[in-house]
């Protein structure tokens, strides 16, 4: 019962009048970034951070968590409408969204989608609810040698277990713990790879890392290769409205997505590929239209669309409990907490329930909100499309830029963009995935300060790591999840574990 | 991301990975270096030095994994790249970063990078393009500054307005 009445306290603070409006805001411009080609709902929360420096904590995060789930909903309207997907996670759905759409049926197929992201949200958001506070719970027993075992876990997964090669996943993880060094020692106040410049004290911003890597780094690959691709948007033709056979077809593959994304997401190994491919080829075996597979069958919208909103929400579970982001979207969230000076965490919901429930039911909301919204705005997003690549990519380097000018408008901080950009080409360009960059340079400083909490406490005796139950055996699943891509090198492995 | 024609059949020595495994061996070294200055003052357990000495243990090993990587050729195939719209690119950054540091203010800045930006991308209307990103970046600054009230740096444009 407890989680009701913390939920109906939640609705009660996010159905105030001006976080409705906030959660309007947050879901109108989520939804508009994340339409345009490229951006994901990793960049869409970035480039949007600056929005919400002046606003007050609760409204900032109820105005984030519509620009989270208006993200996604943009993202898949790209992938339907011009088949470049934003993101992995929308991969599936580029398959046989776009196939829909140029077979006439691209209403149909947005339709799914929109309510397939409606019920797996909705039904995903009730799981973080409830799944929360249990956990939490088993958090507030955690010692410092816990968490530091629960990081190694986080950095493994998310680095070497689902990427193509773990050299290069470890390589960018490894990268972004260097970043993460740059700055004064928390504890006994020496400056670490600062060089004598003063700007770097502070340490590497998360924003202007994600932003350089995602934007600038983006926009610098797309024009490298510009002379490759050549963009289709094809129009929406027909009816918008989904037919009876539709929604036949489309209500068991919205569950299903719903059951494989919301546990994969919630467990602390991130992404939402697995679940989204797993989804696509369970409806590719149960479908009794199998020769509509690869021409544009709605199941194979419908279940993966569900898979991602269900996983996104999923990530939110660590994210807030154990404040461990397993996904570049989930790191910028975390950014986005850190700007207020709030580390999420159990902590978080004993000292502001207010801001954590919050936040729980303003996804409730912004989740209405965008089904509402969505459909009867699909001409404005397919507008948005339509922006020359040109005009289209300028205008989000001087959005990206923005952000930085906004928050520290200092030469040292934007040539660090400039940089980082320079990074996320090269590492576009050579295939090393991105997400472990920006998860090291957020967990890497916590894990090292947990770890010297941990072995301040022992007296020195690293065997502490291994005398905690829940620490050895977090540690023994990272090393398994650290040694099994060797082990397995050469089987089927996942594709590259991008957000 | 590795679709597309390959410039090169594999199994062949890559050069750029050899340079990234060079790369990251010297980001250890560096590592290492910077921590040599630090001093330990913890009684137990680990100084600010521990860290980076870890992590520059773990680039060095991802030098080799990466070293011999690059010798199998078992870097994914790459597509051909174009390296002008890079660099106009980074010329507009570039110009961006100095009419700030050179107290410009945000709306030229910011035009500058949208018109080599928008160059890059192929638009070889730069008139059109200067006027549209003057607008844009102006509207943009007055939304900002006076609606979000950021402070976004000024110079001879914004003072005008």
């Amino acid at each position: 019962m407890d989680t009701f009445a913390a939920l109906a306290h939640g609705m009660a603070v996010a159905v105030q009048p001006m976080n409705l409006l906030y959660a309007l805001i947050g879901v109108f411009l989520g939804t508009a970034v994340g339409v345009l080609p490229g951006i994901g709902p990793a960049l869409t929360v970035a480039l949007l951070l600056p929005v919400t420096y002046k606003l007050d904590p609760g409204g900032s995060l109820i105005m984030f968590a519509g620009i989270y789930y208006g993200g996604m909903y943009g993202g898949s309207t790209t992938a339907i409408l011009i088949n470049t997907p934003g993101e992995s996670a929308s991969m599936a759905t580029a398959l046989e969204g776009n196939k829909m759409a140029k077979a006439g049926r691209g209403g149909p197929a947005l339709a799914t989608s929109a309510i397939g992201s409606f019920v797996a949200g909705t039904i995903a958001t009730i799981g973080l609810a409830f799944l929360a506070p249990w956990l939490v719970d088993f958090a507030v027993r955690f010692g410092p040698e816990d968490y530091f075992a629960l990081m190694c876990v986080a950095f493994v997964t998310v680095s070497a277990t689902f990427g193509d090669s773990p050299i290069r996943g470890l390589t960018s993880l490894f990268i972004g713990l260097t970043l993460g060094l740059v700055g004064i020692d928390k504890l006994t106040g020496q400056a670490r790879l600062a060089f004598g410049v003063p700007e770097l004290l502070d340490g590497v911003e998360v924003t202007t890392l994600a932003v350089g890597l995602f934007a600038v780094g983006e926009a610098l690959y797309v024009a490298s290769r510009r002379h490759h691709t050549e963009e289709k948007l094809e129009p929406v033709r027909g009816s918008l409205w989904m037919t009876k056979e539709d929604w036949k077809r489309s209500w068991k593959p919205w569950l299903r997505g719903t059951m494989f994304g919301f546990p994969i997401g919630a467990l602390p190994a991130g992404g939402a590929e697995i679940p989204t491919f797993l989804s696509y080829s369970t409806e590719k075996r149960l479908t009794k239209h199998p020769e509509e597979f690869g021409k544009g069958a709605i199941e194979g919208v419908a279940g993966p669309e569900a898979a991602n909103n269900a996983s996104a929400a999923g990530t939110l579970v660590p994210l807030l409990t154990l404040g461990l982001p397993t996904s570049a979207t989930a790191a910028m969230m975390l950014a986005g907490f850190q700007q207020y000076g709030l580390n999420p965490g159990p902590l978080l919901f004993a000292e502001r329930p207010d801001l954590v429930w919050g936040l729980i039911a303003s996804l409730f909301i912004a989740n209405c909100m965008l089904l509402v919204l969505n459909l009867p705005l699909v001409g404005l997003w397919v507008r948005l499309l339509a922006i020359p690549q040109p005009w289209l990519y300028a205008g989000i380097l001087v959005f990206a830029t923005m952000g930085t000018i906004a928050a520290k408008p200092s030469v040292v901080e934007l040539s660090m963009l400039a940089g980082f950009g320079v990074l996320g080409f090269l590492m576009r360009r050579f295939d090393f995935p991105i997400a472990p960059v920006v998860v090291g340079l957020i967990l890497g400083p916590i894990a090292e300060s947990q770890l010297r909490r941990a072995l301040a406490i022992s007296l020195g005796d690293p065997m502490a790591l291994l005398q905690s139950p829940i620490s050895a055996t977090l540690l023994g699943i990272a090393l398994v999840a650290l040694l099994a891509p060797f082990v397995l090198k050469g089987m089927g492995r996942f594709k590259a574990n991008e957000d | 991301m590795t679709s597309g024609d390959p410039v090169q059949p594999p199994r062949r020595v890559d050069r750029a990975g050899i340079v990234i495994a060079a790369l990251l061996a010297v980001l250890a070294a560096v590592l290492v270096w910077d921590a040599r200055g630090l001093q330990s003052t913890a009684m137990y357990g680990m100084g600010p030095e521990a860290m980076p000495v870890v992590v520059a243990t773990g680039l060095a090993l991802l030098a080799i994994g990466n070293f011999i990587d690059a010798l199998r050729g078992n870097l994914p195939a790459r597509e051909s790249a174009d390296p002008v719209p890079v660099v106009l690119i980074l010329v507009g950054l570039a110009l961006l970063i100095a009419i700030i540091g050179l107290g410009g203010g945000f709306i030229l800045a910011t035009s500058a990078l949208f018109v080599t930006t928008s160059a890059a991308f192929g638009r070889r209307a730069v008139l059109v393009d200067s006027i549209i990103a003057l607008v844009m970046s102006t509207l943009i600054y007055l939304a900002f500054d006076r609606l979000l009230t950021l402070s976004l740096p000024t110079g001879p444009l914004e003072r005008l307005l």
